[in-house]
């Protein structure tokens, strides 16, 4: 937790400094002046020294998006090299590697980026939006309600793919409704809200457990590897649904993300700064909502990348903030390298579903982040 | 590590929201419990009631199934058990069985629910939303794939190693912060760690299918996976784990008034913590390992006993010894009328009654420590 600085520091060390040595004899203005010109200075350099930073850091985090993208477009039991690579993403390839990498493997690392960043922003925005670390999507039961609608339409009502997406989306959309109004009591408080999330996230593994147990064994087998999470079978229709949700609620996120910033500093604040707090929760959690629905949706519930991208891409950047690029690239990174992992852990040509790879590095994760980033108390 | 935790709990007495429970009017969540005058009768004819449902539960769950049994019938063959009676053996082999696991199982939760509240202070302590009965399930499903454990003696001691694990991990968690352990903090670190434990059985259930088709029976919380075989030699630990909870809810009480005072009445906190401990260990392992891991009974049991008997630990132990039983019990019947011809398991119908006293307690106005 070291080099990070708690939420809200910068005002903090502002108003600090303004209570400078200065003396009475001087005239007030000037002294105001004086300090005001001296605060500007030391925050422009810091800022761009912040900035410096995250710039080198998201340049560190494309350039190994690039090298993991090309290793999952080139390696595999048909291996390409570099430049046949290259021809082939430029059209010019053979039918053959026009159909393992244009067909096969691009559409799969795609949707491996796209689902990567949507789930990495609904973390950032749930765990920003509540004021707690550990209050992602995939911990107070939003797509928690996603995996249930999902496993009820496969196993009860026999449905297919593309209905088994929407059944998923309408439960995470549902359940985070239901929640919401739970938490609502004149207002939504952080914490409420995550309590009543806990509350009905083991409502609903006792929903998906009961779900398991009655269905025939071969059919539970196949709701099992959905709830994992994988990005195998990727169609260009679910990765054009992800990318235009993203094209959409990613600018009105940046959009937003002053008044997050003022969030952040708590409800009072936040009015006093002329922030709605209560509206700017519910549409940021709205968005956040949409986001992680519409990823559970194209690829099942992806354990932790949810969870842990934004805690990632704090511990890098070093701000209290919310790192919006750092996030999502963060985010794709975890799910293309989990991804490529997946393919090639196991010798021959068997394949692990991604979530496997996630959920085998995220949870004791998890675990290592609740026992450090507490030492600081921010577990409240 | 002990040194450690001792101080930043002993921060906790100066952090508000963390009142003394011997103090009623300074604690809004029980600002309902007895004043003193009359605590001995309500809690007298609250012993009785509680006696009576517990009989109620066990006497519907021996009647109340798919077949129709009469009570005489179901009395004639606990007297004189008669196997050439379809009856009879329905209720021998069947009813009975799952009765005695519902009671054991609903004891041991209900016991482990009430030193947890009271040994972290927290009012949303349960065996299953602090994730005890998730590291109870791993260990258990790691030892019945990759040590070909089978039967309920072997694979309770990997229930306790992992509730083990689990405990110490969420009250490291909670312990460590600045403010103590939240409400809030506990119990999100609980559902954490549950997701990640859930996370790595899925892991193991995906590469053996044999494990998991066992697997999902129990892990739905069914009282009648296991049968009496499996039950009956766990019911030592839960013994000793009753008793280890008998001779804690007096430190308990001391525990309550915060850790300097507690100290000042000479109570040992360390042997206070190691006792509840061990206790909290067995009880959550061998209810896990005989009906899943089960979430809210722990929860709703001792906040109703609490209801009654106000904050006497020795009270509040005793009685919830009582209704956890009860609540087991009597969900396991809930489970079997709604249902009818089929049946749905005791876990899901206690979550689905126990998330709703989460959801009310949550929405008190202010969640007072304990």
């Amino acid at each position: 937790m070291r080099g990070t600085v708690q939420p809200g520091a910068h005002p903090g060390t502002m108003s600090g400094s303004t209570r400078g040595p200065a003396t009475v004899a001087d005239g007030p203005a000037r002294v105001a002046a004086s300090v005001l010109k001296a605060d500007a200075a030391l925050l422009a350099h810091a800022r761009a020294q912040r900035s410096r930073r995250e710039r080198r850091i998201v340049l560190g985090l494309l350039g190994a998006l690039v090298i993991v993208g090309a290793f999952s477009l080139a390696v595999g039991a048909y291996s390409l090299s570099v430049p046949d690579l290259l021809r082939t993403l430029a059209g010019q390839g053979t039918q053959s590697e026009n159909f393992i990498v244009l067909s096969l493997r691009l559409p799969r690392l795609t949707l491996a980026v796209l689902v990567g960043v949507a789930f990495a922003i609904s973390g950032a925005v749930f765990q920003t939006v509540l004021r707690n670390p550990l209050a992602s999507p995939d911990i107070i039961g939003v797509t928690g309600g996603a995996s249930a609608a999902a496993v009820f339409g496969m196993l009860v009502l026999g449905f297919g793919a593309v209905a088994t997406s929407l059944a998923a989306f309408a439960g995470a959309v549902i359940v985070a409704c239901v929640i919401y109004l739970l938490a609502w009591r004149g207002g939504v408080v952080g914490y409420r809200f995550v309590l009543i999330g806990v509350g009905v996230a083991f409502m609903v593994q006792g929903l998906l457990g009961y779900l398991l147990s009655r269905a025939a064994r071969n059919d539970a087998q196949g709701a099992l590897l959905w709830l994992v999470g994988s990005v195998s079978g990727a169609r260009w229709q679910d990765i054009s649904v992800v990318a235009v949700v993203l094209l959409v609620l990613l600018p009105i996120i940046r959009l937003l993300s002053g008044r997050l910033r003022a969030l952040q500093l708590g409800d009072d604040l936040a009015r006093s700064l002329g922030v709605d707090a209560e509206r700017t929760r519910l549409v940021l959690l709205v968005i956040a909502v949409a986001l992680a629905a519409t990823a559970t949706a194209a690829v099942g519930p992806l354990a932790f990348v949810a969870f842990v991208a934004a805690p990632i891409a704090r511990r890098a950047v070093g701000s209290g903030g919310l790192d919006l690029i750092p996030t999502a690239l963060i985010g794709a990174l975890i799910t293309t390298v989990a991804d490529f992992a997946a393919q090639h852990v196991l010798p021959g040509q068997l394949e692990l579903p991604a979530g496997i790879i996630t959920g085998a590095i995220g949870a004791p994760y998890l675990l290592w982040l609740l026992a450090t980033s507490n030492k600081t108390g921010k577990g409240a | 590590m002990t040194r450690t935790s001792t101080e930043s709990v002993a921060r906790d007495v100066a952090a508000p929201g963390l009142n003394p429970v011997g103090n009623p009017a300074a604690n809004p969540v029980h600002n309902s419990a007895p004043s003193p005058r009359t605590r001995p009768r309500r809690v007298i004819i609250g012993f009785a009631l509680a006696l009576a449902l517990l009989v109620l539960a066990i006497v519907a769950s021996l009647v109340v199934g798919t077949r129709e049994i009469a009570l005489g019938t179901v009395l004639d063959a606990l007297a004189n058990p008669d196997r050439a009676k379809t009856d009879h053996t329905v209720i021998l082999d069947l009813r009975v069985p799952r009765t005695v696991v519902g009671l054991l199982a609903g004891l041991a939760l209900g016991l482990a629910g009430g030193l947890m509240q009271g040994v972290t202070r927290n009012p949303l302590a349960d065996p299953g939303l602090l994730g005890v009965n998730a590291g109870a399930s791993l260990f258990v499903v790691a030892g019945i794939a990759w040590f070909g454990v089978t039967s309920s003696l072997g694979y309770v001691w990997f229930a306790f190693i992992g509730a083990a694990v689990a405990a110490t991990i969420v009250y490291l968690i909670g312990s460590l912060g600045r403010e103590g352990a939240t409400p809030v903090k506990l119990a999100l670190a609980g559902t954490a760690l549950t997701a990640a434990f859930t996370s790595l059985i899925t892991i193991v259930l995906l590469a053996d299918s044999e494990t998991f088709d066992r697997y999902r029976f129990w892990a739905a919380g069914s009282l009648v996976a296991r049968g009496l075989d499996a039950a009956l030699p766990l019911a030592p630990f839960i013994l000793v784990g009753a008793i280890l909870a008998i001779v804690a809810a007096r430190m308990l009480n001391a525990l309550a008034l915060g850790n300097d005072l507690a100290r000042g009445l000479g109570q040992n906190l360390i042997t206070a913590r190691i006792v509840c401990a061990v206790a909290i260990v067995l009880l959550c392992g061998s209810a896990t390992a005989m009906a899943g891991p089960i979430v809210f009974v722990g929860l709703a049991v001792p906040h109703v006993a609490r209801w009654i008997t106000g904050p006497d630990y020795r009270l509040i132990i005793a009685f919830s010894a009582l209704f956890g039983p009860t609540l087991l019990v009597a969900a396991d019947v809930l489970g079997r009328v709604i249902a009818r011809p089929g049946e749905i398991e005791a876990g899901l119908v206690v979550a689905f009654l126990g998330a709703p006293v989460l959801i009310a307690l949550v929405r008190r106005v202010k969640l007072a420590g304990l």
